[in-house]
């Protein structure tokens, strides 16, 4: 943190930084062959070949759902505010719910077609360009600032070894860019394996040894309620009485976003069969108590009287003060490399989405399946030059508010996804009106209330805080189903006088 | 069966079952060891929910 490169740390880092490059690029011939249409298909490059079995699809969403941003970010908040920054943990355990029950009908829906996207499936559902369009663009707009998030953690890690300037950054990202360029969805997978095992081996060193160098647990705990108790405020070791209903609406809110992002269903849509998918719902909460062991790491902190200035400096800050700097550079290559994952997988999602949904449609109808393959492997070039220009070019509280409103996005497209695979089907124009209220109505908020995840309501004397995402989503169906009873009456009265059909 | 897949909902929505720290666990308060065994917990349920899926013939 001092401005000095620590060459030890910046080895170890380089090493593993290249044997992961080697990786990706050696990725392109991997788990080749049991797929049915080989060469130049947007399945393969975009989806792997559809061929993903239990454990590479568990290292796969788990290297790409849990990312970088989340080991930097959620100890900071636990840092900055106690039990609040908690909300991750069961915001990571409801999704899995969610995930056995919805997920593997979604993969059916896709394989039956060839879907490749959510908005495929969409369109597959109701035959509405404009929805379908709808799905697209908010997938892709809620994905951009995510990438850039990944840079964020990136960013912090090259600090903290010491490097200055943006050039490590952006050399990082260029081999990033070509790699999967070149191999596809398969670079991210193969590089998930070691990125997952780096992390696991840290967290796990970091859990048992930190808090035996700082007097145990009780020690930890009492020197951030100590912090908290001083700091005031709406800080502390458990909520106060108005952060229980925020805490869970944005637990229950983001766990519903979680899989309509495109690097997600990516992964879902890449297994090659659905009992796959119950089986990683059943096995991807190991991550979780990562997690939440890596969430702990914040409160460790304050017994290693850490203090830094920004609060997203506190576990590079607290890796540096504890342990030898070969263990740190270790701990930050896991990192590095862990924004890799998911920024590859979310770059590839965005553009699957851009290519199907946007580019075929509205650009070239006729393109070849080859030809999609060729646009969706530039756009995702382009994707993420857009998003490292963003991040050098933009101050980073923009890239968050982004993210903060792309959560909020995404997780109004949940109806139109997700209540096609019910046997009984809403009109496109329902969904339709239901998504442009909650995405109105939630950027409103969000806006209004200065770009805070949380909306107050007042009922009566009352006051409720709860996520704006959530409360944009209830609108969402509201609205939705409201439409769809006038459509059907008004479409009875119509018939009435007639001969029925 | 699938009933079981809203216990964990319930026992983490409901936010005043645990939010205090009394009893800790090797020093760990109460809020936080309560949810972090919520992950077994809930990987176990949908285990069970899996199981009997599977046993039904559901593909």
């Amino acid at each position: 943190m001092d401005g000095h490169v620590n060459w030890t740390a910046l080895s170890v880092f380089i090493f593993f930084f290249v044997l992961v490059t080697v990786l990706g690029f050696a990725a392109s011939r991997w788990q080749r062959g049991g797929s049915d249409h080989k060469g130049a298909h947007l399945d393969e490059w975009g989806l792997g070949g559809r061929n993903f079995g239990a454990w590479i699809t568990w290292f796969l969403v788990g290297g790409d759902f849990y990312t970088a941003y989340t080991v930097i970010a959620v100890p900071a908040l636990v840092y900055a505010v106690g039990a609040y920054g908690f909300f991750a943990l069961p915001y990571t355990i409801l999704v899995y719910p969610i995930v056995f029950l919805i997920m593997p009908r979604l993969w059916k829906a896709a394989h039956r077609e060839g879907h490749v996207t959510a908005a495929d499936v969409v369109y597959g559902r109701y035959g509405s360009r404009t929805l379908e369009l709808a799905v697209a663009l908010t997938g892709v707009v809620a994905t951009m600032p995510y990438i850039a998030l990944q840079l964020v953690g990136m960013e912090v890690v090259i600090k903290a070894l010491g490097l200055t300037g943006e050039l490590p950054l952006a050399a990082a990202f260029a081999i990033l860019a070509l790699y999967t360029y070149s191999a596809g969805l398969r670079a991210p997978a193969l590089i998930a394996f070691v990125k997952d095992v780096m992390i696991y081996i840290v967290v796990l060193v970091a859990v048992v040894l930190v808090p035996m160098k700082l007097g145990g647990y009780a020690a930890v705990f009492s020197a951030a309620g100590d912090a908290f108790a001083a700091k005031g405020g709406a800080t502390g070791l458990t909520l106060k009485p108005q952060q229980m209903l925020p805490f869970a609406t944005l637990a229950l809110g983001s766990a519903l976003a979680a899989f309509m992002y495109p690097h997600t269903l990516t992964g879902i849509f890449a297994a090659k069969d659905a009992d796959t998918i119950r089986k990683n719902a059943v096995f991807l909460p190991a991550y979780t108590v990562l997690l939440g062991l890596i969430a702990l790491l914040g409160f460790m902190a304050y017994a290693a009287g850490i203090t830094v200035k920004n609060n997203n400096d506190v576990v590079p800050a607290l890796f540096n003060a504890l342990f030898p700097s070969w263990f740190s550079g270790f701990a930050f290559s896991a990192i590095a490399i862990g924004a890799l994952v998911p920024a590859a997988v979310m770059s590839i999602g965005a553009a699957n989405l851009f290519t199907r949904n946007i580019w075929k449609p509205y650009v070239d109808k006729e393109v070849t399946p080859a030809g999609e393959a060729k646009v969706a492997k530039i756009v995702s070039l382009v994707v993420k030059l857009g998003a490292l220009v963003f991040i050098l070019a933009l101050p980073t509280k923009f890239a968050l508010d982004l993210q903060l409103l792309g959560g909020l996005w995404i997780l109004q497209t949940f109806p139109a996804v997700v209540f096609g695979l019910g046997k009984r089907r809403m009109s496109a124009g329902a969904l339709l009106a239901g998504w442009a209220t909650g995405m109105t109505l939630g950027t409103w908020l969000a806006f209004s209330d200065g770009l805070k995840p949380v909306h107050t309501l007042m009922v009566g004397d009352a006051s409720y805080a709860v996520y704006t995402g959530l409360l944009a989503l209830c609108v969402n169906i509201v609205v939705s189903g409201v439409v769809q009873l006038l459509v059907r009456t008004g479409r009875r009265d119509l018939e009435m006088p007639g001969v029925t059909r | 069966m699938r009933l079981l897949l809203l216990l964990p909902f319930l026992g983490l929505l409901l936010v005043p079952l645990y939010n205090f720290t009394e009893p800790t666990l090797l020093g760990i308060p109460f809020f936080y060891w309560y949810q972090l065994a919520w992950v077994p917990v809930t990987s176990l349920l949908i285990w069970i929910v899996y199981r009997h899926g599977s046993r039904r013939g559901e593909e």
